[in-house]
């Protein structure tokens, strides 16, 4: 009886189509009502002028030193590389993953063997590739918690990722790649803009 | 009879009374009626049992406590640390809602822990109660990213390297990754934006997610009936009113013993919050006394207590996104229990000792990860987080062979 009741005058075919339309026409306007509050998660126009470069003065640092700026936000470190340290680099090639730097994040004129545009002084960003937390700087050699062959380089606490002085990861650890190298050019001979390719200067 | 009949008689609400207003406009009655007073829960229910309307009481207490601390709390990096040093030690009574507060998170695990390790003993995951389990994995899982979003308001060092390696698990996703890291964040670095984003859900937005699915676990329960230690249906004798045999009101009976079991919980819980509310640094890890130092990552970072057992399969792999993938597939395999346990006898009492030997696998891995998720990652525990973590998943790889053929016990007619 209701069955009759529901198709008596109705055609069911022409409303199966009504709806469906109806329900796509809805399923659109939700999309685009969907992206002002999708999109108000991204950096706002602040967080993104936040990122403006940064200059280093070089000129007071000891061999072996490591300073520590903040680069939006981010540290990004500066190490006085003894000619000692860098002689070391290349023994280790053996034990990395990506001793070449080819999967690695740096800009092109670091893509080195010092991973530097002045091998004496290393800059990168000292952030762990694997989880974002800073690694530590760990100049002696062999100690005991990073293992009695360690040549000095950077150890990060949280996954005990390890990288050489040149951030390069070694084998068989959770980061995936070396640490990341800034974009940064000399200004002087004692100042380092970070933040800035060289071929780009003026232009923020 | 002559009983049935009063008792019949006392549910209609009086001619004229207020009650008998309002449930002529509102069903209030037969509500209450079908989910509590009327309501047929088996008479069998042992300790486990006592752990769902703790959860629920742990619930209320967070939401009560939490909407406390909103109104001295600031969601900004420059206030955030101090406003809750602020609640700490000038509020009237901050340090007792604070306390109650983060101690509640550890319990609300702890509880939730124990209710999830309760269907697994009786099986009360099968069929047809997948409902009930499926909604109840949402409810952890949302549980989990309201417990990670309270953790970073206090702005911390443990609170903001925390939130830093859980961002970046997004960021190891193949080609969308960096970018939906970045979203979450709403800056290229945890920020003042992702604190105030941050707080804005896990006071509002997830608290209401929550709610939402208790009470559709609590729906779906009802409409399934309960489970319990025996893993039968009551419903299959019923009396000639068509009340299971085995099966008393949930009200006034496991109304008075759940009131029990809370009053019990509430000794425990007061004498943690007054005598040892930081949990020596499980409940609240020494590092978060420190302001956040977006420079400076602490020395040996570990999630609390509840996350280890997750952050331990995630360190044990060698990997960055393989690391996140068993992270992940740790917390998603659990939705697939009701179909991955094939064996027809629900309750552990009555299960082949294939099952029993499994389970026991499956929660020791689980308490050794969650130790090996507080300790420092040396070569050895890496190694011990490797061998625990393949038999966490050898569970679940395991069960659906060896339960098809399960020899199991005889499976008593009523409730024992």
């Amino acid at each position: 009886m209701s069955e009759k009741h529901k198709t008596i005058g109705v055609d069911l075919k022409r409303r199966k189509i009504l709806t469906g339309v109806t329900g796509v026409v809805g399923a659109v306007g939700a999309t685009f009502v969907a992206v002002p509050f999708v999109s108000s998660w991204q950096p706002s126009e602040k967080a993104k002028a936040a990122g403006a470069p940064v200059d280093i003065d070089i000129s007071k640092m000891q061999p072996g030193q490591m300073m520590t700026v903040a680069w939006r936000g981010k540290p990004v470190w500066v190490v006085r590389r003894t000619p000692d340290m860098l002689a070391k680099l290349p023994a280790s090639d053996a034990q990395l993953r990506d001793p070449d730097s080819q999967e690695s994040l740096q800009p092109d004129y670091c893509q080195n063997p010092s991973r530097a545009v002045n091998e004496e002084y290393f800059v990168v960003v000292g952030i762990c590739t694997h989880l974002g937390c800073a690694p530590l700087y760990r100049p002696a050699i062999g100690s005991p918690d990073v293992g009695a062959d360690w040549q000095g380089g950077f150890f990060c606490p949280c996954h005990g990722s390890r990288f050489d002085l040149a951030g390069r990861i070694f084998q068989s650890l959770p980061a995936p790649t070396n640490l990341e190298v800034p974009p940064h050019y000399y200004k002087t001979a004692t100042l380092i803009r970070v933040g800035e390719d060289p071929q780009k200067e003026g232009v923020a | 009879m002559a009983h049935n009949t009063s008792e019949e008689h006392s549910s209609e609400p009086k001619e004229g009374s207020l009650l008998g207003w309002i449930d002529r406009r509102y069903p209030l009655i037969s509500t209450w009626n079908a989910h509590v007073a009327e309501y047929y829960a088996p008479k069998n229910f042992n300790f486990f049992y006592f752990f769902g309307s703790l959860a629920l009481i742990v619930l209320v207490s967070q939401i009560v406590t939490g909407l406390w601390l909103t109104m001295s709390y600031k969601p900004s990096a420059a206030e955030a640390f101090n406003s809750v040093e602020y609640i700490m030690r000038d509020v009237q009574w901050g340090w007792l809602i604070r306390y109650l507060h983060s101690t509640g998170a550890s319990a609300f695990f702890l509880v939730v822990y124990l209710h999830m390790t309760r269907a697994l003993l009786y099986g009360s995951y099968k069929e047809p109660r997948e409902l009930v389990w499926l909604i109840g994995m949402m409810m952890f899982v949302v549980l989990m990213a309201e417990a990670f979003m309270g953790y970073l308001l206090p702005w911390g060092q443990m609170s903001y390297w925390g939130a830093q390696v859980i961002i970046s698990l997004f960021g190891a996703i193949p080609v969308i990754g960096p970018d939906l890291a970045l979203w979450v964040r709403g800056d290229f670095i945890i920020s003042d934006v992702t604190l105030n984003r941050f707080f804005a859900l896990h006071v509002i937005a997830l608290p209401l997610v929550l709610i939402i699915l208790v009470f559709m676990h609590i729906v779906a329960l009802h409409k399934v009936g309960s489970n319990n230690p025996d893993g039968i249906e009551i419903k299959k004798y019923k009396n000639e009113k068509g009340i299971p045999l085995d099966g008393i009101p949930f009200h006034p009976y496991y109304t008075v013993k759940d009131s029990m079991g809370a009053v019990f919980f509430m000794i425990l819980f007061a004498l943690v919050v007054f005598y040892f509310p930081e949990g020596g640094g499980y409940f609240i890890e020494a590092p978060n006394f420190e302001p956040a130092n977006p420079l400076k990552t602490p020395d040996h970072i570990a999630p609390v207590w509840y996350f280890t057992p997750f952050y331990a399969i995630l360190r044990a792999v060698p990997d960055k996104f393989l690391g996140v993938v068993a992270m992940g597939a740790a917390i998603a395999v659990l939705f697939a229990m009701p179909w991955l346990d094939r064996c027809k006898v629900r309750s552990i009492r009555y299960r082949g000792l294939s099952y029993k030997l499994l389970l026991t696998m499956l929660i020791v891995s689980f308490v050794i990860l969650g130790w090996l998720g507080t300790q420092p990652s040396t070569p050895l525990l890496t190694k011990l987080a490797q061998i625990f973590t393949a038999l966490y998943f050898a569970f679940f790889l395991v069960l659906p062979f060896t339960s098809v053929n399960e020899k199991t016990k005889p499976v008593p007619e009523r409730v024992t």
